[in-house]
């Protein structure tokens, strides 16, 4: 089966696939978070296409809301938050560039080529072209978790962790058509929920480091204590 | 690939190549008057490039007296080789047999060569700012080569041929989606936009020289030289200009040679070349000009793209 046999929704399907992989090298490689928020949300709204495809080429119903469900959460209500935490962080004119840019993209596109590698023995169980999504999308996972390693910020550590789901998601979708609808609303409040509490947790590191470089939580401090 | 070596294949063929020259000031005329327009002005006629090119020709020359063989000869073999490759690139029809004699690595390779003399150019005379484009242009260059290989392989792995008709052929012969060639046409528009020279990497309009690429390297250079410089440059666009319309948009090509066909052919390059003209245009106009130290960071972007172009080609579209 070659690409020309496939239907028109399948090749949409892995063009909207491979500009994922795009969006996740771009979140990898901005020094502005707004703009990372930005490419967030577009990897977010590109996942959601990707399942209502899913859905409409197997004309699963529940996998047309859990798409609208991923673009309202990941595409709109997840990036507002972190648009708006970043604006009152004041963190929006700041720019944080990767210190070796060169290094760590070669390195996410070994990951690339690594995730291939690990899915190609699926090809025996006769899979179908959703196959080769799946090693996207766990490219996509890794490379969120590489951004986890190289950034040194709160937020865009947490922007990395985000990317991560979204991967899983991908794969999720590609892979088994959907997960039970109770489980991806229950993963999706997860998600939401976690969203709140890094909020919570960037003021109170900021209150107690004065910064949001999560390395300077790594400093000893000293107390001067009162005596008697 | 069945390529007719006959006569008339080679009439058409020289043909072709007389309308790259005939069409190169034009291309260069509508960018212009678009870009004005868009500033709210009437700008100068879509002929002006050719009164441009005709005023230039008929002048004295002089040359400086420092210049040496290097200087007189460099404007005829950056023609000569820009022309070349251009007549390579599949215009009205695809099955010409220059498409034959070189491939796309060929294409690189006479670009290359045109840009090598013009850096010699730039330095033969021993001014500064001769020197400084030259540098800038080699800096440029060598970023920006690997990036249009990396595109250049993703349409060979897919079409398995280096020969541009061939690619051209595969394409039309298929009506399917790729990723590797949306991310393919990313990296060699962005590739474009630098070996043109155009905003955001040298303002070709410019006339600080502290800020100019291309222009730095002809700044010596009068009448007929310098006219057959900015031919030269007038057809490096519109090489890529059909490179990029031939490749990824190449319904309406002719792939026989009868009359009508070729008319069509013909009536379908001018509109996708107008489109990409206007394209570039607005680009242009909303874009600012980058730094220069930022230039291989755009241009490590095009590499990216190409790079992303060719693992989506081997892992999404040849491993089902």
């Amino acid at each position: 089966m070659s690409l020309e046999g496939l239907s028109v929704l399948s090749q949409l399907m892995l063009v909207l696939a491979a500009v994922a992989l795009f969006t996740s090298f771009v979140l990898l490689e901005q020094a502005r978070l707004v703009a990372a928020v930005h490419a967030f949300a577009w990897q977010g709204a590109l996942v959601a296409m990707v399942t209502a495809l899913v859905a409409a080429s197997g004309h699963q119903v529940h996998l047309f809301f859990s798409a609208g469900l991923t673009l309202g959460l990941k595409a709109l209500l997840i990036p507002w938050m972190l648009h708006r935490l970043v604006v009152r962080l004041e963190l929006d004119r700041h720019r944080a560039p990767l210190t070796h840019p060169a290094l760590v993209i070669m390195a996410a596109v070994g990951l690339v080529i690594f995730s291939y590698w690990l899915v190609l023995p699926m090809v025996q169980q006769e899979m179908l072209f959703t196959r080769n999504i799946v090693a996207v999308s766990l490219a996509v996972v890794l490379i969120g978790l590489l951004m986890m390693v190289v950034r040194q910020q709160a937020v865009a550590q947490v922007l990395g962790f985000m990317s991560m789901e979204n991967g899983l998601f991908l794969a999720a979708v590609s892979a088994t058509g959907g997960m039970p609808l109770v489980v991806e609303l229950g993963v999706a409040f997860d998600v939401l929920v976690a969203m709140v509490l890094f909020g919570v947790f960037f003021f109170q590191i900021r209150e107690s480091i004065d910064s949001l470089d999560v390395d300077r939580l790594n400093r000893l401090t000293e107390r001067v204590e009162d005596e008697g | 690939m069945d390529y007719r070596v006959s006569l008339a294949a080679w009439g058409l063929a020289l043909m072709q190549a007389l309308l790259y020259a005939a069409l190169a000031p034009l291309l260069m005329g509508w960018v212009r008057k678009v870009k004005a327009l868009l500033q709210n002005r009437r700008g100068p006629s879509l002929w002006q490039p050719y009164r441009d090119l005709h005023k230039l020709f008929g002048k004295e020359a002089r040359m400086a007296h420092t210049a040496s063989v290097l200087f007189r000869a460099a404007p005829y073999i950056v023609f000569v080789a820009t022309w070349l490759a251009a007549s390579a690139v599949p215009l009205i029809m695809t099955g010409l047999p220059t498409a034959a004699i070189a491939d796309i690595i060929v294409i690189a390779g006479l670009l290359a060569l045109a840009r090598f003399f013009l850096a010699l150019a730039g330095m033969d005379v021993g001014t500064a700012f001769g020197g400084m484009g030259a540098s800038r242009e080699m800096l440029v260059s060598a970023m920006a080569e690997p990036a249009m290989l990396m595109a250049v392989f993703t349409l060979t792995m897919t079409a398995h041929s280096t020969n541009l008709a061939s690619v051209v052929d595969y394409q039309l012969a298929g009506n399917v989606l790729r990723p590797s060639y949306i991310f393919a046409l990313g990296s060699l528009m962005l590739v474009a936009i630098a070996e043109t020279g155009r905003i955001p990497v040298d303002n070709p309009a410019t006339h600080l020289e502290l800020t100019m690429i291309h222009e730095a390297m002809i700044l010596e250079y009068s009448v007929r030289h310098l006219a057959l410089m900015e031919w030269a440059a007038q057809l490096k666009l519109l090489l890529y200009g059909a490179l990029l319309a031939g490749v990824f948009v190449p319904w309406g090509i002719a792939q026989d040679f009868a009359a009508a066909t070729l008319l069509t052919g013909l009536a379908a390059i001018l509109i996708k070349l107008a489109v990409l003209g206007a394209a570039l245009a607005v680009s242009e106009t909303v874009l600012a000009k980058m730094r220069l130290f930022r230039v291989p960071a755009f241009l490590n972007l095009a590499l990216l793209l190409g790079l992303l172009g060719l693992l989506s080609h081997v892992i999404l579209e040849v491993g089902i």
